[in-house]
């Protein structure tokens, strides 16, 4: 059950948390448009968690828009589709927005490449099992949009012991700047009723809540109506505006009162969590053949010209999509993909936007300036912030001495890197850089032990 | 392109408005009007005496300070030099005063590696030094005079000058008072702070008020006042009911003497508190048990500063014992 009483107006969250401006007011009033096919499109082989896909195309090779140009390789694993009618260019090592080379399919756009699709046969979902429907949703190359790129058929595929009990939705965007799962709420709500219809049919939950935060008045509205007309048990909660709000963990704490104990996951509170985007990818494919091909992103920051909401072919390189939203100003500073808190900083624009790419934001020289360090002065800000309750400043100053084992003790682990305490730290102390450092460290070293064994 | 190359760096890349300075200044403004109150109650004295400490201070920082930067500038040093003044007797000798905030500098900040790094309170490492250094000085009060211009002869005394002090009307504080005479003093006199004592143990109206306003601005943690207030309040209660005559009664407990200068400034030293709701609670309430020890058992008139020096002392032991409850984990 959750913590809903009356009416189910009221506002839930979490405990902590912070309140950071949200700019989401450069972008969220702006409709999405769609980029025109670029000249070349380049698809990593690696665009979600587990193992990359395997070519069955060759250079030189022609393929259309919506045709599977790599197969899972392994059930970790998603196909890749060309989000275009063109030719394989080639295929080898380019710039990935993980920092590293990587195997890629460039592929060159047919100057009249059309929007029509021209995939294989879909199944229709009513005459699918649900090991049927795991295979679709494998063979659509479905991963969650909301920036882990984790396939979404290994999250759905329920172990038989653990049912769902609740599906929810997240739509919270508690990153600033972001708006592509507020504007794809506005304008997809059809789609992601209808998405969400088809994994309901299979996860089969008591309960649905769709999670959006309360800066967004009219995504809920528009949701709680479209919502009324359809059968299913569905509620459009309101959570409070805070970060880290649409955290997983954050999430379901915020609905449902309950935590997802330590290094569990959260079906085993019966909790199944999906993007918003998500859902309306798996209607996308069901109803329109489209595997996913392309993506909303949001393109913002005060260093850009024209901020966007934008339908993006994934592949797409990062200078185009810039371009077409009016390019970057000249105090530009740094480029990150996804948002100010959790995004990552990028050295280049010649990288393609893949399946979690959620936003580019280009920030200005005045905005990321350096804030003088000071010594921790242990005013206890930064453990108001955590929202799992950890001590931050006790584990800064571990980190700062290379004392690896008491973190771990003091379970830095469990930290998401939300980046909450750093954000708040009056001294500017570098805390989740550092936790990042001591987690990678101590993983080594636990695997490390493993091998040793 | 941009001008500048694409640099690298890494999220977050919001930060909350307040730095370090930025709250270390903003206590140095909720002093001012404190400040202002002793000077209105002690005149030209006051202002001296708070000057010569302030100087100590700054001049210590200035000198023997390890950062690159210029420190004084974070305006730590100045919050020190305000409160050591607002600790000492209006007719201090002002040498003495520029001697307490070398030390509270020196011995209480500097050498442990400069701010942040301190385990005791340093304004209260002065006061601690002065205390052994200058008995007799520092316990020579006087009763608000009225006249602001006046120089008290006393702060004007040389260097290890032996003699009696030349013109001091001494008056004994309520705790002395009431501890060497049982002698209750007015509520209302605790109150406005129309006592002789410290510079800053007399107005009370006056250091709540800025403390509503750190705890609304959530520069202090509502638990160290809370604790120790309450801690007082009810060991003291306790204490009245079984015995009313010779107990002082919890309201003049609270209101006579530091308690809330300690409360709501001292013991609230972010640096030298602990960092954990649990270690806040055992850190306050063990504040407040020390003070009704001290002043109803103990030698002296007044607890505050041991008792919270000896807490700070325990800081360290309570931050590595009290571990918070980690979501998933309860």
């Amino acid at each position: 059950m959750s913590r809903l009483t009356g009416n189910g107006n009221e506002l839930l969250t979490f405990q902590h948390g912070v309140h950071p401006h949200d700019y989401k007011e450069l972008s969220n009033q702006c409709a999405i448009e769609r980029l025109p096919f670029p000249d070349t499109l380049t698809l990593p082989l690696a665009q979600h968690i587990g193992a990359p896909s395997k070519p069955i195309v060759r250079k030189g090779q022609r393929v259309r828009r919506g045709e599977k140009i790599a197969e899972a390789a392994g059930f970790v694993s998603v196909a890749l589709h060309s989000p275009v009618d063109g030719e394989v260019e080639a295929i080898g090592l380019f710039d990935h927005p993980n920092g590293q080379m990587q195997q890629s399919i460039r592929i060159r756009t047919d100057r009249f490449s059309a929007q029509q699709i021209a995939g294989g046969q879909v199944p229709d979902p009513t005459t699918l099992d649900r090991k049927g429907f795991i295979g679709a949703l494998q063979e659509a190359g479905i991963v969650g949009l909301g920036g882990a790129a984790f396939p979404s058929h290994v999250k759905f595929n329920l172990p038989d012991d653990k049912p769902c009990r609740y599906l929810m939705l997240n739509g919270c965007e508690c990153e600033p700047f972001l708006t592509c799962d507020h504007r794809v709420m506005l304008e997809y709500a059809g789609e992601l009723l209808d998405g969400l219809a088809i994994l309901q049919s299979f996860v089969e939950a008591e309960e649905i809540y769709i999670a959006i935060e309360n800066n967004k008045p009219d995504a809920i509205e528009t949701l709680r109506r479209a919502a009324a007309t359809s059968p299913l048990p569905i509620q459009v909660v309101g959570l409070q505006t805070k970060y880290p709000q649409g955290a997983e963990k954050m999430m379901i704490t915020a609905i449902l009162g309950q935590e997802v104990p330590s290094g569990k996951l959260p079906i085993d509170l019966g909790v199944l969590v999906a993007n918003v985007g998500t859902v309306v990818a798996i209607s996308q494919y069901f109803r329109q053949s489209q595997p996913l091909i392309e993506r909303v992103i949001t393109v913002t920051g005060t260093a850009v010209g024209r901020p966007t909401n934008l339908l993006v072919p994934i592949g797409a390189s990062m200078q185009e999509v810039v371009d077409y939203c009016g390019g970057i100003t000249d105090d530009a500073a740094r480029i990150l993909l996804g948002g100010p808190m959790m995004g990552v900083v990028q050295k280049t624009l010649d990288i393609p936007v893949v399946k979690g790419t959620s936003g580019i934001l280009v920030l200005t020289e005045n905005e990321v300036r350096d804030l003088t360090t000071y010594h921790c002065i242990r005013c206890g800000r930064c453990l108001d912030a955590c929202p799992l309750f950890l001590n931050p400043a006790r584990l800064g100053l571990l980190a700062k001495r290379g004392q690896w084992e008491a973190m771990e003790e003091l379970n830095v682990l469990d930290c998401f890197e939300c980046a909450a305490c750093s954000y708040v730290c009056p001294s500017a102390i570098p805390l989740v850089q550092s936790f990042r450092v001591a987690k990678g460290i101590i993983r080594e070293k636990r695997a490390r032990a493993k091998t040793a064994n | 392109m941009p001008r500048q190359p694409l640099s690298i760096s890494t999220a977050p890349f919001l930060h909350a408005a307040d730095t370090t300075p930025r709250i270390m200044w903003e206590v140095v403004y909720t002093l001012l009007p404190v400040w202002a109150a002793a000077v209105y109650y002690f005149g030209l004295s006051a202002i001296l005496v708070s000057l010569a400490a302030t100087a100590g201070c700054l001049i210590t920082e200035k000198w023997f300070a390890q950062e690159s930067r210029n420190s004084l500038l974070d305006g730590s040093a100045l919050i020190t030099g305000l409160l050591l003044g607002l600790t000492l007797p209006p007719g201090f000798p002002l040498w003495m005063a520029f001697l307490g905030g070398v030390v509270a500098i020196g011995m209480g900040k500097v050498i442990w590696g400069g701010l942040g790094q301190n385990v005791f309170n340093p304004a209260l490492v002065g006061r601690a030094f002065l205390q052994a250094a200058f008995p007799t000085a520092i316990t020579t009060w006087e009763a608000p005079s009225g006249q602001y211009w006046q120089v008290r002869g006393t702060n004007l005394a040389l260097p290890f000058y032996q003699g009696q002090p030349i013109d001091a009307v001494t008056a004994a504080t309520p705790l002395s008072q009431m501890k060497f005479s049982h002698e209750p003093t007015a509520f209302v006199d605790l109150l406005l702070g129309n006592t002789s004592g410290s510079l800053g143990e007399t107005c009370g109206a006056l250091i709540l008020a800025a403390g509503v306003y750190l705890l609304a601005r959530k520069i202090i943690n509502w638990r160290i006042p809370a604790g120790m207030l309450g801690a007082v309040a009810l060991f003291s209660g306790i204490l009245y009911l079984i015995d009313p005559v010779s107990y002082p009664s919890p309201w003049f407990m609270l209101f006579a003497g530091g308690l809330l200068l300690g409360a709501v400034y001292m013991a609230t030293d972010l640096v030298t508190s602990p960092l954990t709701p649990r270690g806040l609670w055992i850190y306050s309430i063990g504040i407040g048990l020390l003070v009704v020890l001290i002043r109803v058992w103990g030698g002296l008139p007044e607890g505050v500063m041991y008792a919270i020096l000896l807490m700070n002392a325990a800081t360290p032991l309570i931050n590595r014992y009290t571990r918070t409850k980690i979501y998933g984990h309860r």
